[in-house]
C-alpha cells in the first residue's frame, strides 16, 4: 500500500487565495507560506487550462529545455550578407516582426534610409526616403533567415555579418559586425559619418576579422561563443546592456590570430582600436549565439517554450516552439531608464531590436544578478539586480548551469520563458535595453528596461491552445 | 530674469573613474539644482564626447575615456557653484550605501506551483475564482503537493483532469468546493477543533463530515484524519475518483483504524461501486450515505461507535421544554449547511410530505426565485446562487437573519429550524447575533398572536474557539430549542409542526 505523504505528521501548507484559510492555519501554528496570486488577464483561463491540460506539454518543455541547454555556437566566418544570407541589391533584413514603411518607426525608417543610401541606390536621405516610400524595395525580419539584428537590425547586402554554427547539428546563425554607440545606423542615424563608418567596417574591419576567424577555424581552433558568454556573466556583464568583458575575451581570443593572417598594421590598429573602445561589439556575437540556443527549442509539438522576442519600434512579437514561425504581437513600450545628455523620455522611441533573443536565451535581463554594475538602470540597488534575476525564475523552465551567477551561489540563469508561467503569474519578461531616439536620425538616447506586452503571450497562449487536444 | 546665454563651465578630472550608469544617475542629479539648464557628468569616451558636443559644450582637446568630465550650464556662477557642489555629493555618494538594503530577498511566489516547489509543502489549499483554480491546482501537483481546492465553478471536465492526473502521482484532490478537512490535527477552511483518534473519514459533505466529526468528539471518540472530496465526487460524471485516493490513503494510514465515507445522496452506480471498492480495503468502512430510506448521520456515528465498542451517549440538548410547545403552521428550515439541510429535508418528508427548497429532492420542489413559498420550505443559503458576491452564511449571517425577522411576521410560519456551525472558520460568536434575533422573532410572532418556536441545529465540540457550551446556552437562553445532532432537531421540529398539523 502506497501512503500519502499528506498524511504524515503535521503539513507544511501553500495557500492561494482568500486570507481565511492562511489565517486559521497560522492560529493553529503551520508552517504556511502565501502565493501572492493576482488574476490573469481577462480571457485567458479558458485557454490557459486547456494549454497546462495539454498531455504532451510537459515532455514537450522537457525536450525544448533540454535542446537549448545542449546548443554550442562557434564562430565560424564573417563575410558579407549578400553571400551569407542570401540578400539581393535592394533586399533588406530589420529587427522584430514584419513591418510596412506606413507603420515603421523613426528609427527603422532611418536606419533603411541609412542602408539604402550606403548600398548607393539614392544620394540623399530625400531620394532614399521616397523610394522606400514607393515600394520598390523589400525587407524581411532578419528572423525570417535565422539571422539577428540589434535595435533597427538593419542588414543589407553589403554589410558584412558574423557567422556561428551548431556544429553538432549545423544550424547557422547570422549578426550584423557593432557599429558602436550614439549616432549609428542601429539607433536610426544615418548623416555622412554614419554611413562612412560603415564603408570602413565593409572595407577594413569585416575582411581583417575574417582573415583571423578563418586562419583560427583552419587551424583548428574553436571559437566557442557560449564559453566566452559564461565567463563574461562571471565579470559583470548581461550580455545584453553590458558587453565589456566579453569584447575583451573576443580580442584576447581573435588578435592572435587576425596578426598572423597579415593585416597591414596600420589597418590592424585601426582595427583593434575600434573593437577595444566598443564595449558592446561583442553584443553582435552574443545574439547570434543566443539564437542558436533559442532555435534549438524550435519546432517541438506542445511546448509553450519561447523561441524569439523581437521588435521592431512599433510592434513586438514573439514565437514559440510550439507553433511554428507564427509571430504573436503586441505594441512595443516604451523604456524606462537613463538618458544620454538632455534627452528625455518624449525623446524615446518605442522598444526596438532583436536583441530580446538575449533574455529569450536567459541572460541579459535574465541574469541582472550578475551585472550589479548596471543595476542603476533599473533604478536600484544591487539587491533588486538579485531580485530582479529570481523572479524570473518563476516564469522559466529550465536554469542554465553553464551560466552560472557567481553572487547566487553560482546558480544557473533563468532559462526557457513558459508562456503558460506568463500567463498564469502576470509576471512578464524583464528586457534590458538600448533606447533610440524617437525621430529619424537621432540615435541613441539612452537605456533602460521593458517588458513585452501582454497581448503578444495572451496571442500565443490562444494559439497553443487551439493546438492542444480539448479538454474532456 | 533677462534672457543671457547664461554660463558654461566644463573641466576635466583625470584619474577619477566612476562607471557610466552612476554618472548618468549623477548627471540628472545635477540637472535639478536651481539655476542648471544642463548638466553632464561622463567620461570622455568618444560617445560621452559626441554626446557633450551635441548640447553645445567644448571639451579640452585630448580628453580621453579615463578622465570625468564635469560640464554644466548654468544661470550665473553661483549656480555653477551649486552645481559642482551637488556633483561632489553625487560622486562621492556613490559606494557609500550600507547595504542595508541587503542583497535582495526572495520575491513573492505568484503561482502555487512555484510556492510549493520552493517549500515543497505537501498540501495546497486553493481558493482563488473558479475559471482560474485549474491552473493553481495544476501546478500544485504537477509539483507534488495535494490540494484542497475551496473553488467552486470548476468545470467537471478540468475536476477530473486534476483527479486523474492527482491519481497518477500518488496525491489526493479534495475539491473542488470543498471547505472542510482536518489532516494531521489541522483543521484546514472550516473544521471544528477534534481529539485525535482511530477513525477515518472521507467525505464529500463539508457540513456532513462537520456533524460526523463534531458528534464523534463529543462520544469521546477521536479521529486520525477528515479528507475533503468535493462535493461532486460521488456523481456520475466523477465516479468518486476522490473517494477512491482517499480510502487508499486512509487504508494505509497508521493511525486509522475505521474508516468512514460521508456523503450527500450519491449517484445510484457510483455508491454501488464504492461499496464493492470499500469491501476490498483491509480495514473496515461505513458508509454514510445520505438518501431517502437511509441512516442520518447521527445513526452513522451511532454505528461507528458501536462497531468500535463505545458507548452511544444521549446527545446533548438545551433548552428543550418539557413540554412542547402548540404551534401552527409550517416548517421553515433556513440553513447555512448544504448537506444538514439534505438530512433535514430526508428525515422531514417522511412525516410531512414535500418540502420545497433551492436545493430540492425532487426538481418538481424546487422553491420560486424568489424563494417564497406558503408550505413547508428549507433553505441551503450556503448554495452557490446565494453566495456570490458574499461571504458564506457560516461568515456573514445576514441573509438569514433578515429571513429569520420575515418568518416571523409570517402567519404559515410555525416552527423555525436553523443550524450552527462552528470551529475554525466559522463566525467568531454566532449566538451574539442569532440570540438576539432569535429572541426578536418570538417576540414579533407573540405580538402577533402566534407562538414560533425555534429548534437549532448547533454543530461543533467543546474545543472549538467559540465555545459549544456557551453558544448553546446563549441561543436557549433566547427561547431556542438547541440540539447537538441535526437529526434529533430535526425531529422534533417536525413533531412541533405535525402537532401543529394535527
Amino acid at each position: 500500500m502506497t501512503t500519502l505523504p499528506l498524511l504524515d505528521g503535521t503539513p507544511s501548507v501553500v495557500t492561494t487565495g482568500v486570507a481565511l484559510f492562511s489565517d486559521a492555519l497560522r492560529s493553529q501554528g503551520v508552517d504556511v507560506t502565501e502565493v501572492a496570486w493576482a488574476p490573469p488577464p481577462a480571457g485567458t483561463s479558458a485557454a490557459l487550462a486547456r494549454v497546462l491540460a495539454d498531455a504532451r506539454r510537459e515532455e514537450a518543455n522537457r525536450l525544448a529545455a533540454e535542446r537549448m541547454l545542449a546548443a554550442s555556437a562557434h564562430l565560424v566566418d564573417v563575410r558579407p550578407a549578400g553571400e551569407a544570407l542570401d540578400l539581393a541589391p535592394g533586399q533588406f533584413l530589420h529587427a522584430g516582426p514584419p513591418v510596412t514603411w506606413e507603420r515603421a518607426s523613426g528609427p527603422m525608417r532611418g536606419a533603411l534610409i541609412g542602408a539604402v543610401l550606403f548600398e548607393g541606390l539614392a544620394s540623399t536621405p530625400d531620394e532614399a526616403e521616397q523610394l522606400l516610400a514607393s515600394g520598390s524595395l523589400s525587407w524581411e525580419p532578419c528572423h525570417h533567415r535565422g539571422a539577428v539584428g540589434p535595435m533597427a537590425g538593419v542588414v543589407s547586402p553589403s554589410m558584412w555579418v558574423f557567422e556561428l554554427t551548431d556544429p553538432a547539428d549545423g544550424r547557422t546563425s547570422w549578426c550584423s559586425l557593432n557599429e558602436g554607440l550614439g549616432k549609428v545606423l542601429r539607433y536610426g542615424a544615418y548623416s555622412e559619418d554614419v554611413i562612412t563608418r560603415l564603408r570602413w567596417m565593409s572595407a577594413v574591419l569585416g575582411p581583417a576579422l575574417q582573415a583571423g576567424v578563418r586562419r583560427a577555424r583552419d587551424r583548428g581552433v574553436e571559437l566557442d561563443m557560449l564559453a566566452i558568454i559564461a565567463q563574461m556573466v562571471q565579470m559583470g556583464d548581461e550580455g545584453h546592456n553590458r558587453n565589456r568583458a566579453g569584447t575583451l575575451m573576443l580580442l584576447r581570443d581573435l588578435l592572435p590570430d587576425v596578426i598572423e593572417s597579415g593585416v597591414e598594421p596600420a589597418r590592424l590598429a585601426e582595427v583593434v582600436r575600434f573593437v577595444g573602445g566598443n564595449d558592446h561589439f561583442f553584443l553582435n556575437l552574443v545574439m547570434p549565439a543566443c539564437k542558436l540556443v533559442t532555435s534549438a527549442a524550435a519546432g517541438i509539438p506542445g511546448s509553450s517554450v519561447v523561441t524569439v522576442m523581437a521588435r521592431n519600434g512599433t510592434d513586438f512579437g514573439i514565437q514559440t516552439a510550439g507553433t511554428g514561425d507564427t509571430w504573436f504581437t503586441g505594441p512595443a513600450q516604451t523604456p524606462e531608464g537613463m538618458y544620454l545628455g538632455d534627452y528625455g523620455p518624449e525623446d524615446a522611441n518605442p522598444d526596438i531590436g532583436d536583441s530580446a533573443i538575449t533574455e529569450t536565451a536567459g541572460i541579459g535581463g535574465f541574469a541582472m544578478a550578475a551585472a550589479p554594475a548596471i543595476v542603476r538602470f533599473i533604478g536600484g540597488e544591487v539587491g533588486d539586480a538579485l531580485t530582479a534575476t529570481r523572479l524570473m525564475y518563476q516564469v522559466t523552465t529550465t536554469e542554465n548551469q553553464r551560466f552560472g551567477v557567481p553572487i547566487l551561489d553560482f546558480r544557473g540563469t533563468p532559462t526557457g520563458i513558459d508562456v503558460t508561467k506568463v500567463v498564469e503569474s502576470g509576471v512578464l519578461p524583464q528586457i534590458n535595453t538600448g533606447m533610440a531616439g524617437r525621430v529619424a536620425g537621432t540615435g541613441q538616447v539612452g537605456a533602460g528596461l521593458v517588458t513585452p506586452p501582454m497581448e503578444c503571450f495572451e496571442g500565443a497562449i490562444a494559439a497553443l491552445a487551439d493546438a492542444a487536444p480539448p479538454l474532456g | 530674469m533677462t534672457a543671457t546665454t547664461g554660463v558654461h563651465h566644463v573641466e576635466t578630472r583625470r584619474g577619477r573613474y566612476v562607471d557610466s550608469v552612476s554618472l548618468m544617475q549623477v548627471s540628472a542629479t545635477v540637472a535639478t539644482v536651481e539655476g542648471v539648464d544642463k548638466a553632464q557628468v561622463a567620461m570622455g569616451t568618444e560617445l560621452n564626447l559626441d554626446v557633450l558636443a551635441g548640447m553645445g559644450f567644448d571639451v579640452p582637446e585630448g580628453t580621453g575615456p579615463n578622465d570625468m568630465v564635469v560640464a554644466i550650464a548654468a544661470r550665473d556662477d553661483d549656480a555653477v557653484a551649486a552645481a559642482l557642489a551637488a556633483v561632489e555629493a553625487a560622486v562621492d555618494a556613490i559606494g557609500t550605501s550600507t547595504g542595508a538594503g541587503g542583497f535582495g530577498g526572495e520575491p513573492e511566489a505568484r503561482t502555487t506551483g512555484w510556492a510549493v516547489q520552493r517549500t515543497q509543502a505537501a498540501l495546497a489549499v486553493i481558493s482563488v475564482p473558479g475559471e482560474h483554480a485549474f491552473a493553481e491546482a495544476l501546478g500544485a501537483l504537477e509539483q507534488g503537493a495535494s490540494v484542497l481546492l475551496f473553488s467552486d465553478n470548476v468545470p467537471v471536465e478540468q475536476e477530473v483532469r486534476l483527479k486523474d492526473l492527482a491519481a497518477e502521482r500518488g496525491l489526493l484532490v479534495m475539491g473542488p468546493d470543498c471547505g472542510t478537512a482536518v489532516v494531521g490535527g489541522v483543521g484546514l477552511g472550516f473544521a471544528n477543533v477534534l481529539r485525535r483518534g482511530p477513525v477515518g473519514i472521507a467525505a464529500a459533505s463539508g457540513t456532513g463530515a462537520q456533524q460526523f466529526t463534531s458528534l464523534l468528539h463529543t462520544a469521546g471518540v477521536g479521529v486520525s484524519h477528515c479528507l475533503g472530496l468535493g462535493g461532486r465526487d460521488l456523481s456520475e460524471a466523477v465516479g468518486g475518483r476522490s473517494a477512491r485516493a482517499a480510502l487508499a490513503a486512509l487504508d494505509a494510514d497508521e493511525g486509522t483504524e475505521v474508516i468512514v465515507v460521508v456523503s450527500k445522496p450519491p449517484h445510484p452506480e457510483v455508491a454501488r461501486d464504492l461499496r464493492e471498492h470499500a469491501a476490498t480495503l483491509s480495514k473496515p468502512v461505513h458508509l454514510v450515505l445520505l438518501g431517502p430510506g437511509q441512516p442520518t448521520i447521527t445513526a452513522g456515528v451511532e454505528g461507528v461507535l458501536t462497531a468500535l465498542g463505545a458507548d452511544v451517549p444521549t446527545w446533548p440538548t438545551w433548552g428543550v421544554p418539557a413540554e412542547a410547545p402548540a404551534v401552527t403552521g409550517h416548517l421553515r428550515g433556513l440553513f447555512a449547511g448544504g448537506t444538514l439541510c439534505d438530512e433535514s429535508m430526508l428525515i422531514a418528508e417522511e412525516t410531512l410530505g414535500d418540502i420545497r427548497s433551492n436545493i430540492p429532492l425532487r426538481p418538481e420542489l424546487a422553491l420560486p426565485g424568489d424563494l417564497r413559498h406558503d408550505g413547508h420550505l428549507m433553505i441551503d443559503f450556503g448554495d452557490d446562487t446565494l453566495t456570490q458576491g458574499r461571504p458564506h452564511p457560516m461568515i456573514d449571517p445576514g441573509l438569514r437573519l433578515a429571513r429569520l425577522a420575515e418568518e416571523a411576521a409570517d402567519p404559515f410560519a410555525g416552527v423555525v429550524l436553523l443550524d450552527v456551525v462552528l470551529g475554525h472558520g466559522a463566525h467568531a460568536d454566532p449566538a451574539a447575533e442569532l440570540a438576539p434575533a432569535v429572541a426578536a422573532a418570538r417576540r414579533t410572532a407573540g405580538e402577533g398572536g402566534r407562538e414560533l418556536a425555534v429548534v437549532v441545529s448547533l454543530c461543533g465540540t467543546d474545543a472549538d474557539p467559540q465555545g459549544l457550551a456557551a453558544q448553546a446556552e446563549a441561543l436557549a437562553s433566547a427561547g431556542a430549542a438547541v440540539f447537538s445532532s441535526n437529526a434529533d432537531a430535526t425531529r422534533y421540529a417536525v413533531a412541533l409542526v405535525s402537532g401543529a398539523t394535527r
